[in-house]
């Protein structure tokens, strides 16, 4: 098992845990403040890059939804 | 901004720590608590708190009897104030810090077979007016997809927006009153199902309770934040130092999750109740960090509530996945009460609110009965606003 894991987590972020370090694009450092980080994939978050629940606000989906398949009645 | 006013340290109000009499002539040994019973069992309960346990054969003479009675003719014990109030205080010995007892009382018999009837009464009541919903599979994503679709956010008025929009400095004290029943030992009733769990779900827990307790910083104990934020409110953080102004329902909601926690057979609803906690917690918590900041407090008051939007977008994830859909796989049995724990966190927490929501709207107070202090440091804005004060 490999010292950091990075989640999927279904309609919402993802979740990293174990050894890692967070940098923004210049190399800085950002501080986590926990061991275990949600970082927002909606895009919606006001406290990027972590993640704030405004998915669920959204109606954010990561899976395809079966039954409203485009071009199909 | 750095409040320009001094906090206000209450006094510890009613704590009496020398020897007296009481009028049947037992020693009273041990300090008044900073709150008033509600009726016979609660009166009779504290009595007897404040002398030794081996003097309970006096001290709770007929007290089960009464209790008996009390119980057999509650009809809403969620909004009963005695029983709650009891229930706090027979909870509070396995806690700690809410009354000052002779230890011996945690475990003594009367006091366990007291904190059992209610408790049993309790969860009799809990069940009959939590509404039931469909059962997901016992597979993790979908009972956390269900507890995800049973905590989603609805439009309308809340407690939230209240105080995101229009809340005024003394609606935010109420509110910090009314949550630090549970916030000042925030976490702890969840702690106690840890070795109740086992594998993923255990690891899940521990892992969110970590970050609960701060990751080994007291001062990040979201406890310890939420004490601050009342000390720059200019109030007490001695627990239960305002719980004579508290409702019984929001007690109940406390005592819920003590019981949840301290009953084995319990830990698919603690689990379920925790998960629909962390998923409720986000979105309010950042209007009401809004709503103060609005107000004009700085980050000391506002901090407990920004880091629950950060910390709660993890826990939720953790809590429906890996601890109630973990648990959900290991005893597929618990699903029920996982679900019911969830639902009962929902609708026992969302009326709470709603009766707070309601008295505030009508310009009422959500207390029993106004908090007391003889300094309060409001924003310097707010003064101005609502002028002289």
């Amino acid at each position: 098992m490999s010292s950091s894991e990075i989640v999927t987590c279904v309609n919402g972020p993802l979740l990293v845990r174990g050894d890692f370090e967070l940098v923004d694009s210049n190399g800085e450092t950002i501080d986590c403040r926990r061991r275990t980080v949600a970082l927002c994939r909606c895009g919606s978050s006001n406290i990027k890059p972590f993640c704030d629940g405004t998915h669920k606000l959204m109606g954010f989906r990561t899976e395809p939804i079966d039954d409203e398949t485009p071009g199909e009645n | 901004m750095p409040s320009k006013f001094k906090p206000y340290r209450g006094s510890r109000r009613g704590f009496y720590c020398g020897e007296e009499v009481n009028r049947k002539g037992f020693t009273m040994r041990y300090a008044e608590p900073p709150f008033r019973a509600r009726g016979p069992v609660s009166e009779q309960l504290l009595a007897a708190l404040r002398a030794p346990a081996s003097d309970a054969d006096e001290t709770l003479a007929g007290f089960s009897e009464n209790l008996a009675n009390a119980l057999g003719s509650v009809h809403d014990i969620l909004r009963d104030d005695d029983l709650q109030v009891s229930l706090l205080v027979l909870h509070g010995l396995h806690y700690g810090s809410v009354v000052d007892a002779d230890e011996e009382w945690e475990w003594h018999p009367v006091t366990v077979a007291a904190r059992v009837a209610i408790e049993r009464e309790f969860e009799r009541q809990l069940r009959a007016v939590v509404p039931p919903t469909p059962l997901p599979q016992p597979e993790a994503e979908a009972v956390a997809s269900a507890l995800f679709e049973l905590t989603k956010p609805t439009p309308g008025p809340s407690l939230a927006r209240f105080i995101a929009k229009r809340a005024n400095a003394d609606h935010v004290r109420e509110y910090l009153v009314l949550r630090s029943v549970y916030t000042l030992k925030e976490a702890d009733a969840q702690t106690w199902t840890i070795p109740r769990l086992n594998g993923r779900a255990k690891a899940a827990l521990v892992e969110i309770q970590t970050d609960e307790y701060g990751g080994g910083r007291e001062e990040r104990m979201h406890s310890s934040i939420f004490a601050k934020a009342m000390r720059e409110l200019g109030l007490d953080d001695t627990y239960a130092a305002y719980l004579d102004s508290v409702p019984a329902l929001i007690i109940a909601s406390f005592n819920m999750m003590s019981m949840f926690g301290l009953n084995r057979r319990l830990r698919g609803a603690s689990a379920g109740h925790y998960a629909a906690y962390e998923m409720t917690s986000s979105l309010p918590n950042r209007m009401i960090g809004d709503g103060i900041r609005r107000l004009g407090y700085g980050e000391a008051v506002s901090d407990y509530f920004d880091e629950h939007v950060e910390a709660d977008a993890v826990h939720e994830q953790i809590a429906g996945r890996d601890l109630a859909g973990g648990l959900a796989e290991q005893e597929p049995d618990l699903v029920a009460d996982i679900i019911f724990g969830a639902n009962a966190s929902v609708c026992i927490d969302g009326w709470g609110a709603e009766e707070a929501l309601a008295a505030w709207i009508a310009e009422r107070s959500a207390l029993r009965q106004p908090i007391t202090s003889d300094e309060f440091p409001y924003p310097a804005d707010v003064v101005e606003m609502e002028g002289a004060k």
